[in-house]
């Protein structure tokens, strides 16, 4: 079957998607996606979150087929989509990575990078507070948590610990202990209040 | 070793890539510099083994047992072979050569089963398919007849008479120095006289613990992709902790030389011992052999707790005896390791067991016995510990009990026989570098205390999210008890029983657009550990540039080792301190023939390379690196050696079998809710001596990660094989329970640094003593709130409500 949906802004196609095929799986193999991981298949570890409509989900879990018309943002789009909400909302569905330039994808140097703690161009807050936090060891858990603690942040700029803690309870780490994971995103929010300080609201 | 000329198989669209970091202005060693492959992770576009991707490639599928121990009769591939995208169905018969076996030490593992099963799971056929469920449903299609066999699941079965042997026809080199031929290896450890200094004991503490089987449980699955070449060789790229161990087993089962199997670590997610073993790679190999098309294999999280060795399980029995005014008299213990239906790396495991089973203390009488059995049951080997977790779990609850028996304070009991520099080891081996045993126990206990049960004082207003049972709002409280618990451990860093435990690194200093710049080039094996990261810090810190970029680990330059055994950042960020020295002398020799003249102190001083400059040790600048180098390069590959432990010897345990060792403290606060049996951990607080911590940031990670999965295995986390079928029962992350950041407690972090004066920059390995002390801090914490004795891990609530 064909699929057709919104992934991190762009319309996108998926030809000859069998019945059985999750959205993980089409994201990852049809689409040069990879950004979303698979780690257990099964709902139980996060690492594949995404959102769908806006509401985190494990991409293993959802059939290929039900995101027919709907959107999705990827690890991949989560910095275009960060800095479009802080423009003023997707809402027109133009936030993201292009087809092209998705399927262009490839793994390449990273940019150099500065001892400070300034954030970097073209990454969320959110992923530049994981690095700096040192919340990033294996990083195979990294882009699930960083869709669920955006998401968190979006509707929850000041978080408690204990919101925190519920909030990306859904998402297994296995190297980090979970407590820079804390600091990231605890350095995440005091950054988005310093912005708004500096701005004067 | 193979040159660029011989790569000609077509490169992945996806593959590993240099990490080049520059400018950063805290970047040498002792700063919390970031990772290089930070930005990488963070936007998706890192490129793990799964990710792996080839124009036309294929998906390989391994078909496994679903009985523990079976003749085999028959196998039928024609159905599975006849399904439309089915390119290929391997088994047993289509191996290549006559090496069919591999193994890290005893090459017992087959490739494929052949003739029999021996565990749950082991692979027995292989499909490749244009698509993973088309892989799976013709491997569903194969016809496997199996004529069970009885199993042995423990020691008693294994050991029994006329009890059937896991591998008939043993001839590998612990034969002779078995007692049963299901038994893989033997180490007592015999030093002083147990028995009659027992007599001088005023109190004698005896004690049967269990240790339940734990998984690596990381969580990037085993894959890869193997690329045929025109050559008839093949490129792997693959997630593993030692590619050159790989290669070597690799090779031969393919009936390759060694340079036609080009191997690339690709993105590893995570391995805590778990790929020190083969998976899929000679799997996907010989699928791409076969077709002549680009293979990846991905394991599912169900397939992965087949596909990888796991923590041994093991039985511990330990007789310590005291004085009445708190010294230790002696040991006696056996311990008792499962090692599963293979070998692999069970003999070190035993190694480790004996050899530091009486714990950082001082006991001079010990008689000590550890073994591994094989059974039926799934292969263990590695994970993060490695042996001495088991007995950790052992000796610190007998400290505890002892204490507690001579009405001491646990922790003061601990300190009074704690090992320090200059300690004889039961191997007697001296400790030779700083044991600050009681000085960690001091500082953990230091530690400010968490805040009093919430609940007693803030009433209703209390948040239930923080007791036992949490959001399921189980309790608001009553019936919940709270327990502080310490425990501290000991680790050997580093291969040891004579080891050949080297590694190598090729350094290249060249000027680029007018900048010097260092290229690091090693085959270790990063797994999220940070090795990329010190690698960089070390080339700056000794090369005096600001840019470094680090190679992908291949097989095209020579061994680094295991990323295991908290070895790597010694051995192999030793030897790239080795490069780097032997390439700064070379720039140096530049600049004196260049520059010698010119000035007196190219002779006569000090020379260090720093912020791109030669100066001298006055400060002194002499030359720009630039202006030294030009356009010629210094490129050097070295191997480079810590100094060499011997085998312990096999009747009495002695010798200097390790390289260093490493210690942890811990001390856990849990509340308990005694109605319900659940438990919360409030704190873990951690005290350890890193020598010196090149990344103080990498290094606390490291310290809070050991402690989870320490944690893990304290209340939750088990493999459970039914002991009468030897069947697995919980492979998933459904039913096999890793710590979530719910389960997780604040990890307060103490990181000592006395330097060991053999170790680079006097470092310590720190990857595994972490989790050796959580585990039984954790379980003297639940003892100190239920009053319960409690010998087994995991803890379950059955355990606390003696239902």
């Amino acid at each position: 079957m064909r699929v057709t949906f919104t992934v991190n802004g762009r319309r996108q196609e998926a030809d000859d998607v069998w019945e059985g095929e999750s959205l993980l799986y089409v994201l990852r193999e049809r689409m040069g996606l990879p950004g979303s991981k698979n780690a257990c298949e099964q709902g139980e570890c996060g690492s594949c979150t995404v959102r769908l409509d806006g509401v985190p989900v494990c991409s293993c879990l959802v059939a290929a087929g039900q995101v027919e018309g709907r959107e999705v943002v990827t690890v991949e789009g989560l910095a275009d989509f960060a800095r479009q909400r802080a423009e003023g909302g997707c809402a027109d569905g133009t936030c993201g990575t292009g087809l092209d330039e998705a399927k262009g994808w490839q793994a390449r140097p990273a940019a150099p990078q500065s001892g400070d703690s300034a954030p970097h161009e073209g990454l969320s807050p959110i992923q530049q507070a994981f690095i700096d936090a040192g919340a990033v060891q294996c990083g195979f858990c990294t882009p699930g948590l960083l869709v669920a603690a955006d998401e968190l942040l979006e509707r929850n700029d000041s978080p408690s610990d204990a919101d925190i803690r519920e909030a990306l309870s859904g998402n297994l780490c296995r190297c980090t202990g979970y407590e820079k994971i804390l600091d990231a995103v605890r350095l995440a929010a005091a950054r988005g209040e310093n912005r708004t300080a500096g701005q004067g609201a | 070793m193979a040159d660029k000329e011989t790569r000609v198989a077509t490169a992945p669209g996806r593959t590993p890539t240099n990490l080049t970091q520059g400018s950063q202005t805290k970047a040498g060693i002792g700063e919390s510099t970031l990772r290089p492959d930070g930005t990488l992770k963070v936007t998706g576009e890192f490129a793990y083994s799964s990710d792996m991707w080839h124009e036309d490639m294929l998906w390989g599928y391994t078909l496994r047992s679903t009985t523990a121990h079976a003749e085999i009769r028959s196998i039928d591939t024609s159905e599975a072979l006849a399904t439309s995208g089915v390119y290929a169905v391997l088994t047993y018969d289509d191996l290549p050569t006559d090496v069919k076996n591999y193994g890290l030490e005893i090459q017992d593992t087959p490739v494929l089963a052949h003739g029999k099963v021996r565990h749950h799971g082991e692979p027995v056929a292989l499909v490749a398919a244009d698509h993973p469920e088309t892989a799976r449903r013709a491997a569903a299609k194969i016809k496997i007849d199996y004529a069970e066999l009885p199993v042995v699941t423990d020691e008693a079965s294994a050991t029994a008479e006329g009890a059937p042997l896991v591998h008939e026809n043993r001839t590998d080199h612990h034969i002779g120095h078995v007692p049963h031929p299901n038994i893989v290896h033997r180490q007592p450890i015999i030093r002083g006289d147990a028995a009659e200094a027992a007599k001088k004991a005023d109190v004698i503490v005896s004690g049967e613990y269990v240790f339940g089987m734990q998984d690596q449980a990381f969580l990037g699955p085993e894959s890869g992709l193997a690329v045929p070449g025109e050559d008839g060789g093949v490129d792997l790229y693959v997630a593993t902790q030692w590619l050159h161990s790989d290669l070597r087993q690799i090779a031969p089962v393919l009936g390759l030389p060694e340079e036609k199997v080009r191997m690339t670590l690709s993105g590893v997610g995570g391995a805590f011992g778990g790929r020190e073993d083969l998976s899929m790679q000679i799997h996907a190999c010989l699928l791409a052999l076969r077709t002549g098309k680009p293979v990846k294999i991905v394991y599912n999280r169900f397939e992965s707790f087949f596909g990888h060795v796991h923590r041994h399980p093991a039985k511990l029995w330990y007789e310590h005896g005291a004085t009445k005014d708190g010294k230790l008299t002696h040991l006696k213990c056996r311990i008792v390791l499962d090692g599963g239906a293979y070998a692999s790396a069970s003999p070190a495991v035993v190694g480790n067991a004996s050899s530091l089973a009486v714990g950082p203390y001082v006991v001079d009488d010990v008689d000590i016995e550890a073994i591994a059995l094989y059974s039926n049951n799934p292969p263990c080997g590695a994970m993060r510990g490695f042996g001495a977790v088991q007995a950790c779990f052992a000796y610190e609850a007998q400290m505890d009990k002892v204490a507690k028996k001579l009405g001491m304070d646990p922790v003061e009991f601990r300190q009074l026989n704690a090992m320090e520099q200059g300690t004889i080891m039961p191997t007697g081996q001296p400790v030779d570098s700083p044991a600050p045993v009681a000085e960690l126990l001091r500082r953990v206990k230091a530690m400010p205390l968490p805040p009093e049960q919430q609940w007693l004082t803030a009433g209703a207003g209390a948040d239930v999210r923080a007791l036992p049972g949490g959001l399921s709002n189980t309790t608001h409280g009553e019936g919940v008890v709270r327990g502080v618990g310490y425990a501290v451990g000991i680790k050997n860093v580093g291969f040891s029983e004579g080891f050949d435990d080297y590694s190598t690194a090729r350094v290249r200093m060249e000027v680029v657009g007018g900048v010097p710049v260092a290229t690091v080039h090693t085959a270790m094996a990063e797994v999220g550990q940070g090795g990329v990261t010190v690698h960089a810090q070390i080339a700056r810190t000794e090369l005096g540039v600001q840019q470094v970029t680090i190679q992908p680990a291949d097989t095209r330059v020579g061994s680094a080792g295991s990323t295991s055994a908290s070895r790597q950042t010694y051995v192999t960020g030793g030897a790239v301190k080795n490069a780097c020295e032997h390439v700064r002398e070379q720039v140096l020799d530049i600049g004196r023939r260049k520059f010698g003249t010119y000035h007196p102190a190219w002779a006569t001083a000090e020379l260090l390379l720093e912020g791109g400059k030669v100066v001298t040790d006055g400060g002194e600048v002499l030359a720009h690196l630039a202006d030294v180098l030009e356009d010629e390069a210094v490129d050097l590959e070295l191997e480079w050696r810590h100094r060499p432990t011997e085998p312990f010897d096999l009747h009495t345990g002695q010798g200097n079998g390790h390289v260093q060792y490493s210690f942890a403290a811990h001390r856990a606060v849990v509340e308990v809710d005694t109605e319900l049996g659940l438990v919360k951990v409030i704190e873990l607080a951690c005290a350890q001596d890193v020598g010196k911590a090149l990344n103080p940031l990498s290094v606390v990670g490291q310290i809070q990660g050991g402690t989870t999965q320490g944690l893990g295995v304290a209340v939750m986390e088990e493999i459970i094989v039914d002991p009468k079928t030897a069947k697995v029962r919980n492979p998933s992350f459904t039913d096999y329970l890793i710590p979530t950041i719910l389960d997780t407690p604040t990890i307060p972090v103490d990181v000592l640094e006395l330097a060991d004066e053999h170790a680079p920059y006097g470092l310590r390995g720190i990857g595994e003593a972490p989790t050796l002390s959580s585990t039984p801090a954790v379980l003297a914490a639940i003892r100190n709130a239920t009053g319960l004795e409690l010998n087994k891990t995991p803890v379950r609530p059955e355990h606390l409500t003696g239902t």
